[in-house]
């Protein structure tokens, strides 16, 4: 096993004082902190907390929040919730999939976009509304994708 | 001393577009000119503007700039802050009504006048600052109900204000408490639920962002009401600035003593921690919440046992929604008669709705309990966006019920919603214009059922997928009548049969909408879409084809 995984593993969890209470959260901070949890973080976790490995996974694989598989550098999570497909989320969503070339939960060939949903992040007075990574665009008309994209491929085009 | 403010937006869309560079800049602008001392910089929460964000407010003049830039900031500190003149180009321009443009006046008497009790002060105060909070009255409530009341009273006002939880159930909050108070087990807990995920629905977001100590104070009422010495807020994963701002809120109320160890010299501890979710929509419900915050998958309980008498960590539990919590403090303050004057006699206060889809103005109002559906659309909407005819509402979120015109002058409390067959839900309103779809909309619902069904119970996991591959087949004009029966059928089923709320509010939407609109449904199973928005084949199509001679 990686000692550089155990590592990091060891040093989230004592920031909750090895608390199996504070589970969700330690998964939350790895997730953000590695990208997404591997096999090995899984164990390394599992045995620093005392569980069942399978345990500690049913837990990651509940929560959207938190990645249980490698995803593209960039990734979009576009509101599918009733709210934003009123105001034209249909057609947004098709012009993302067609500036992508990939379906919902696929990632493109040169591993840039991982294209998923999301639900209801509380914006709906600006729907539709995506995230991309940690960035929120709202307002959104199948004109304005490409646009958006652009920021994160161009080099230096960033907002 | 202090002679003027300027006040930066800081919602989350503000802060995507640069707020904190523009903050920044300003400060350093200011401290250049050596100001600091006389002016302030903070930040607001809600400013009832999206078109020129990141805007800032300087104040005593009340002047709004906006879109502003971090460039902007020496400008706009040597003209307006320096020597006194309004730097007129960089002015935010008056708001346009034709757009999607929330306007939320702050103080009565401008604009609108919305009765404000939750929302008063957000948007008016900084959220990071406690002074603010305490100059508007805060904390006065608490100290007034640890000085002059016994828990005893602080029980019995709420309940003579008649509260009921905004979290959508509409359950007497004072009755909640007092289950807690008859447990003998004396380690209890004030569990805020701030798990908002309802589709439509983000009062407690804006609450938290910009009046976080409301809550707390709230919170702190509550444990000292029940006898409880700990609060957890669970707030939803994807709030990330709700989380911070509260973290900082606590951090600061505890240094004040008006929150920790022996609060105000009074004897009574209260602490308050912050729990993040991690995206889970099923815990919003509150035993689904209550073993989330445990650290385990959230999954709902069987009930009963109900949280008030097993709840976290298996100790009686009060969990209250943000919106709830936030009305007690005016409550204690203001007293229950005060309180009994807003809204109706059955359910007295005020609801914050969220308008949302086919209005000229999208955003949060707050108005009396008995404010109909018209007036919230006609007069704080702005009326149907584009002249459109109004179709339905779906009020409450994903799982609240689809209305009719027909039920426009309804007043709206929770028990005469109930007596007519919807519901308040989460005071989400979602209203759909002629050119929505019903069996759309309802696919798009059910869709985020079977996405967010935890999985645990049959009816819920595969009867909402079932109902979902049928409404597919409704939409693409594949259906037939025995479909739109099963749909109904399958429906009742889940209702009746679920195992949490989650299921059993799922086919609200489905049975409404069939209730009011099955007639949509039966074209479909004609190839009819008369909206214009489903796949359906066309009917046209359908007759060339048939003519075809060969």
């Amino acid at each position: 096993m990686d000692q550089g995984v155990i590592e990091r593993v060891d040093s989230v969890s004592a920031r909750y004082n090895n608390d199996r209470e504070a589970l969700v959260e330690i998964l939350r901070d790895l997730s953000k902190e590695m990208g997404y949890i591997s096999q090995d973080a899984f164990a390394a976790l599992a045995e620093k907390l005392d569980l069942p490995e399978s345990a500690v996974f049913g837990v990651a694989s509940f929560y959207s929040m938190i990645e249980t598989k490698p995803h593209g550098q960039h990734v979009i999570r576009f509101c599918q919730d009733a709210p934003c497909h009123v105001a034209g989320g249909r057609e947004v969503w098709d012009a993302l999939e067609a500036a992508l070339g990939i379906k919902f939960g696929e990632t493109t060939p040169d591993g840039q976009w991982t294209l998923m949903t999301t639900s209801c992040i509380g914006l709906c007075a600006v729907g539709p509304v995506m995230l991309v990574d940690e960035d929120v665009y709202g307002n959104l008309t199948p004109e304005k994708i490409p646009d958006i994209l652009a920021r994160y491929t161009d080099a230096g085009g960033v907002a | 001393m202090i002679r003027a403010r300027v006040l930066v937006s800081g919602d989350p869309l503000s802060l995507a577009r640069g707020a904190e560079a523009v903050k920044l800049a300003l400060e350093a602008e200011l401290s250049y000119c050596g100001l600091l001392d006389e002016v302030q910089v903070g930040y607001i929460a809600q400013t009832g503007r999206k078109d020129v964000l990141p805007l800032i407010v300087v104040y005593p003049d009340g002047v709004m700039y906006g879109p502003v830039r971090p460039e902007d900031a020496a400008y706009i500190v040597e003209e307006h802050l320096y020597k006194g003149r309004v730097a007129k180009h960089l002015l935010a321009p008056p708001e346009v009504l034709t757009d999607k443009l929330a306007r939320l006046p702050g103080r009565e008497g401008a604009l609108y006048a919305q009765k404000r009790v939750v929302l008063r002060r957000a948007g008016t105060i900084d959220p990071l600052n406690i002074e603010e909070y305490i100059a508007e009255d805060g904390y006065f409530a608490l100290g007034k109900a640890l000085a002059e009341m016994t828990p005893e009273q602080v029980l019995e006002e709420v309940k003579s204000a008649k509260l009921v939880g905004r979290g959508g159930a509409g359950f007497p909050t004072a009755l909640k408490w007092s289950f807690v108070v008859q447990q003998a087990e004396k380690e209890r807990y004030i569990v805020c639920n701030a798990d908002e995920s309802e589709p439509g629905t983000f009062k407690d977001r804006l609450i938290l962002e910009g009046d976080p100590h409301s809550v707390l104070e709230g919170m702190a009422l509550a444990g000292y009401a029940v006898g409880a010495h700990e609060g957890w807020i669970y707030v939803r994963g994807e709030y990330g600035l709700v989380c911070e701002r509260l973290k900082h809120a606590v951090e600061q109320a505890e240094a004040l003593g008006v929150l920790g160890e022996n609060i105000m010299e009074s004897g009574f501890s209260f602490h308050v921690h912050v729990h993040a979710g991690a995206g889970a929509y099923v815990c919003g419900e509150e035993t689904a919440l209550l073993e989330s915050m445990e650290g385990k998958r959230g999954i709902p309980r069987i009930r009963p046992p109900y949280p008030p008498s097993v709840g976290f960590r298996g100790k009686p539990t009060v969990v209250n929604n943000v919106e709830t919590l936030a009305n007690v403090a005016p409550i204690i303050r203001n007293g229950a008669a005060w309180y009994r004057t807003l809204g109706t006699e059955r359910c007295p206060g005020t609801k914050v709705y969220a308008m949302l889809g086919d209005v000229a103005i999208t955003g949060l109002v707050e108005v009396p309990m008995g404010t109909t559906l018209r007036e919230i659309v006609e007069v704080y909407g702005g009326g149907m966006r584009d002249g459109k005819l109004f179709k339905c509402a779906q009020t409450g979120g994903a799982s609240g019920s689809i209305i009719p015109a027909t039920m426009l002058d309804v007043p709206m409390d929770f028990p005469t919603m109930m007596e007519h067959g919807g519901s308040l839900g989460s005071g989400a309103m979602l209203i759909c214009g002629e050119g929505t779809c019903i069996v759309d909309l309802v696919y798009v619902l059910t869709r985020f059922f079977v996405e967010e069904s935890c999985g645990k119970c049959v009816p819920c996991r595969i009867g909402s997928l079932r109902i979902l591959e049928t409404l597919e087949r409704l939409r693409s004009g594949q259906g037939t009548l025995a479909d739109v029966q099963n749909i109904e059928t399958w429906a009742q089923d889940i209702k009746a049969m679920s195992f949490c709320g989650l299921g059993q509010a799922a086919p609200v939407p489905i049975l409404t909408g069939l209730q009011h609109f099955r007639e949509e449904f039966v074209a479909h199973t004609q190839g009819v879409c008369s909206a214009g928005v489903c796949p359906v084949r066309s009917v046209e199509r359908e007759v060339a084809v048939r003519n075809i001679k060969f």
